[in-house]
């Protein structure tokens, strides 16, 4: 049994922060969960789906972030409880959806987990989604360890229950990715029989008069925020300075305070129920300090909403220095650290930080600039991407017209970088690759003589490719979509799409054919293996040639797959006789431009190796040395 | 463990088997009744970047995700280059080091555009921000046992083997099942003890 489904009250397990958010969702009597996947958002999801069977809920991996939330909506409105995770660029899709289900609310429960990557560390954007809250008049809060994670979400389900909304719970790659002890409360297990009241018909229309009733509803849920036991504080009842942190903020302020010895000095108020704040209890800690700074990740949201609770209250309460993003005493972006909260404390109060001698720091950064160096990211060794990118940069100099590649979000968003040899040109959302290609292969009316390409992974091709590519066949644009189908959505952990034989709680599903898909929008896609090196340049050329929006599918599992399947196509090594290294004519072709991790370069012989405990034996390097010294071998 | 909070992390590169090694590691320490925060590398920074774990372990209370700099007592190392970043960012004369001795190439070095060190200067290099380094040869042994993913779980019994952590094979076992499969129970029983004995006396059978 899988750790979130284990019966056993009271029992202490370790949690990460995702599993947490499930368990809670577990405690407060689930029906349903949805969503895409997207870190640092995905294992909330994919760990309810392991216990499904058990729980007697229904999980399922939806093609996109509205989807999925259109699922959860349908559960709630049928008087269940549901959850719908997603992480911050996911909420930009599924807020159509949102801003008009907010207004209807709903009947049942419905908590909507959002997970900020705050720094970027797997997105491509640090978006603060907090926004969102506000913008829709719903409920937010923030935990800010793991076992709150799951008192949070079980409170979330209860309050959204209670004013017949739905409540957003924001967490942020530190709580969501990281683990911790969770103390394990009943599970729910009776479940409602869902049912849709026909007579109470659910319509954002009229405006004028649903707006209020959102706004009564959010006023309900500022009642339940006034004394919740998610908002603490600790420290002296004047303090020199107050802060107020929510989330991952509060646990580095918390050490830091202890570690500089500042706990007679500094009042640390964590709010954990930030949209709409709990003003009693802020105004009640305002009249206490004249400074106050605010440490959140990403913008200054509630700074901005603290500001503006003082000024609605300027009269009575004493004059405040606030400090923050504002005032540039905390960056305003990037996500924090022990390292950042403890300088900003020590610039603050002069109080110094036990740290190493300076010996030792001389040392370490003697060592940090002789010993370290840089890791790019890079495909996987075997990594069926690079072999694809290696045929579309080969033709695309073959063709010689500078044809443009508009990139999209994958592990293929990383052909913007060398791993892909640079090729990819743009990188924003998911499905803007062929939605770009669509409207440049129009320009060709307007002047333009640069071929457009795109690539489009399998499960991005679900998400969101299928309106852009309709628009592009319908506009007769001329553009080339490649799809990088290996069969996983990779990036995420392998979570199963529509193209999978199995839906997300391991039940048989049909299969929805990429390839079927195209032909019946009238599209004739070709289907190649990227690992037949030579026949995908000469087809992506040949494809470059006609007009009209044109389908490439190259398909090959990724790398990943293949290594948990065990054995490997071929044993890859070099022959050193054969090898030439830098006197080859190729310029060292395998390892300075194809740079697969699994080829090492011998400074000392100056010839290639295989290393192997790295070479995944998909083989493309034997096929590109043009002194045929690489040889694929039985494994 | 004579210091509250230790903290330990695991570094090496993505695909190395970072985080099941961290996970695996504070299973068995929450089972011994610790407070135990494990923050994570995860997604892009896995493909080819330097990923690391930092477990904080604690008698009275759950800490940060996030170790302050300067702070770690133990690093255990999953490739040698990445042991040399951590110790000079985390690092302190008193900090422990078990260092698997097999370099992965970055592709900057991979492609020319960046040295590997030399591994003697390397493993100086290690030494001189240590109060202690146990060298592993982690990878070289889990090729041996079919598999290189092993070398986490290896070093893990290096650990064990190295009197570092209250760890024992009987806590893998629990660990391994409860958060992967009982079919994976033998093979890492046999990589952990085969780490111990690299570094420690032959566990009692």
């Amino acid at each position: 049994m899988p750790v979130i489904g284990i019966d056993a009250p009271g029992k202490e397990v370790l949690l990460m922060g995702n599993e947490a958010i499930a368990r809670g969702a577990l405690e407060a009597g689930l029906s349903v969960a949805a969503a895409y996947p997207g870190n640092p958002s995905s294992e909330i999801i994919g760990s309810l789906a392991e216990v499904a069977a058990q729980m007697g809920i229904y999980v399922e991996w939806s093609i996109n972030e509205k989807v999925a939330l259109e699922v959860a909506a349908a559960a709630a409105t049928s008087g269940l409880n549901a959850i719908v995770a997603m992480k911050q660029n996911g909420l930009n899709v599924a807020s159509d959806f949102l801003l008009n289900l907010n207004m209807t609310g709903i009947r049942g429960g419905l908590v909507l987990v959002v997970c900020d990557d705050p720094s970027g560390i797997s997105s491509t954007n640090e978006e603060d989604s907090r926004i969102y809250a506000k913008l829709a008049d719903l409920p937010l809060m923030e935990p800010a360890t793991f076992h709150e994670a799951k008192d949070m979400v079980r409170h979330a389900f209860e309050l959204s229950r209670k004013i017949g909304n739905v409540c957003l719970v924001r967490s942020v790659t530190r709580i969501s990715h990281a683990r911790g002890n969770v103390v394990l409360g009943p599970l729910h297990k009776e479940k409602p029989v869902p049912y849709f009241d026909t007579s109470r018909p659910l319509s954002a229309l009229p405006a004028a008069v649903t707006h209020p009733v959102a706004h009564e509803r959010l006023r309900q849920a500022q009642e339940d925020f006034e004394d919740s036991p998610f908002n603490k504080y600790r420290g002296p009842n004047s303090p020199e300075l107050l802060i107020i942190t929510c989330g991952a903020g509060w646990l580095f302020a918390n050490e830091a305070v202890e570690i500089l010895g500042l706990e007679a000095r500094i009042g640390l108020l964590k709010i954990g129920t930030t949209w709409p704040l709990p003003e009693r209890l802020i105004l009640s800690h305002l009249g206490s300090a004249s400074k106050v700074l605010f440490l959140e990740e990403v913008d200054p949201v509630l700074e901005n909403n603290v500001k503006s609770l003082y000024a609605d209250h300027n009269l009575d309460l004493p004059r405040i220095d606030f400090l923050g993003k504002k005032s540039g005493t905390v960056p305003d972006q990037g996500e924090l650290s022990p390292g950042l909260v403890l300088s900003i404390l020590s610039g603050l109060t002069g109080a110094v930080a036990p740290g190493v001698a300076p010996k030792y720091q001389a040392t370490a950064e003697e060592v940090l600039n002789n010993f370290c160096p840089a890791r790019s990211l890079a495909f996987c060794p075997g990594c069926p991407h690079r072999a694809s990118y290696w045929a579309i940069k080969t033709a695309l100099a073959l063709d010689g017209r500078d044809g443009v590649l508009f990139g999209d979000i994958g592990c293929y968003g990383l052909g913007f970088m060398p791993t892909g040899f640079s090729q990819a040109k743009t990188l924003h959302a998911m499905g803007s690759g062929i939605g770009m290609a669509s409207g440049f292969g129009i320009l060709n009316r307007l002047g333009a003589t640069q071929p457009a390409l795109t690539v489009c992974g399998d499960s991005t091709f679900y998400h969101a490719a299928i309106p852009a590519l309709i628009n592009a066949l319908h506009h007769k644009a001329n553009c080339l979509m490649i799809v990088l189908d290996n069969s996983a959505t990779a990036m995420t952990g392998f979570q199963p799409h529509p193209g999978s034989a199995a839906d997300a709680m391991g039940s048989p599903a049909p299969v929805i054919d990429i390839e079927q898909v195209c032909s019946g929008l009238g599209a004739e896609p070709v289907v190649l293996d990227p690992f037949q090196v030579q026949e995908t340049v000469t087809t992506v050329y040949d494809l470059l040639q006609r007009d009209g929006t044109n389908i490439l599918i190259l398909r090959q599992p990724c790398a990943l797959v293949r290594a948990k399947k065990g054995a490997r196509r071929y044993k890859v090594t070099v022959d050193p006789a054969k090898c030439m290294g830098e006197d080859c004519g190729c310029n060292r072709l395998c390892t300075r431009v194809f740079r697969c991790p699994g080829l090492n370069w011998d400074r000392d012989l100056k010839k290639t190796n295989i290393d192997e405990a790295i070479c995944a034996g998909c083989g493309v390097c034997a096929d590109i040395c043009p002194a045929h010294a690489i040889v694929k071998g039985n494994d | 463990m004579d210091k509250d909070p230790y903290n330990i992390v695991v570094t090496g590169v993505g695909g190395q088997g970072n985080v099941l090694a961290s996970l695996l590691l504070g299973a068995m320490l929450v089972e011994q009744g610790y407070k135990v925060t494990i923050g994570e590398t995860y997604g892009a920074s896995q493909r080819g970047g330097s990923v690391m774990s930092h477990l904080r372990v604690s008698r009275s209370r759950q800490y940060g995700p996030l170790i302050p700099p300067g702070l770690a007592d133990l690093v255990i190392a999953l490739e040698p280059s990445e042991a040399a970043r951590v110790l000079a960012q985390f690092g302190n004369p008193n900090a422990v080091s078990v260092v698997n001795t097999r370099p992965v190439h970055p592709v900057d070095v991979i492609s020319g555009e960046l040295p590997y060190p030399a591994m003697n200067d390397l493993l100086d290099a290690v030494e001189s921000l240590s109060a202690r380094v146990y060298l592993v040869q982690a990878t070289e042994k889990a090729l041996e046992l079919g598999n290189p993913i092993l070398a986490n779980v290896i070093l893990i019994g290096a650990v064990a083997g190295a009197g570092l952590l209250p760890i024992t094979a009987e806590d893998l076992d629990k660990a391994v099942t409860q958060y992967m499969s009982a079919d994976k129970v033998e093979l890492n029983r046999k990589a952990f003890i085969l780490g111990m004995e690299m570094t420690g006396p032959v566990p009692l059978q």
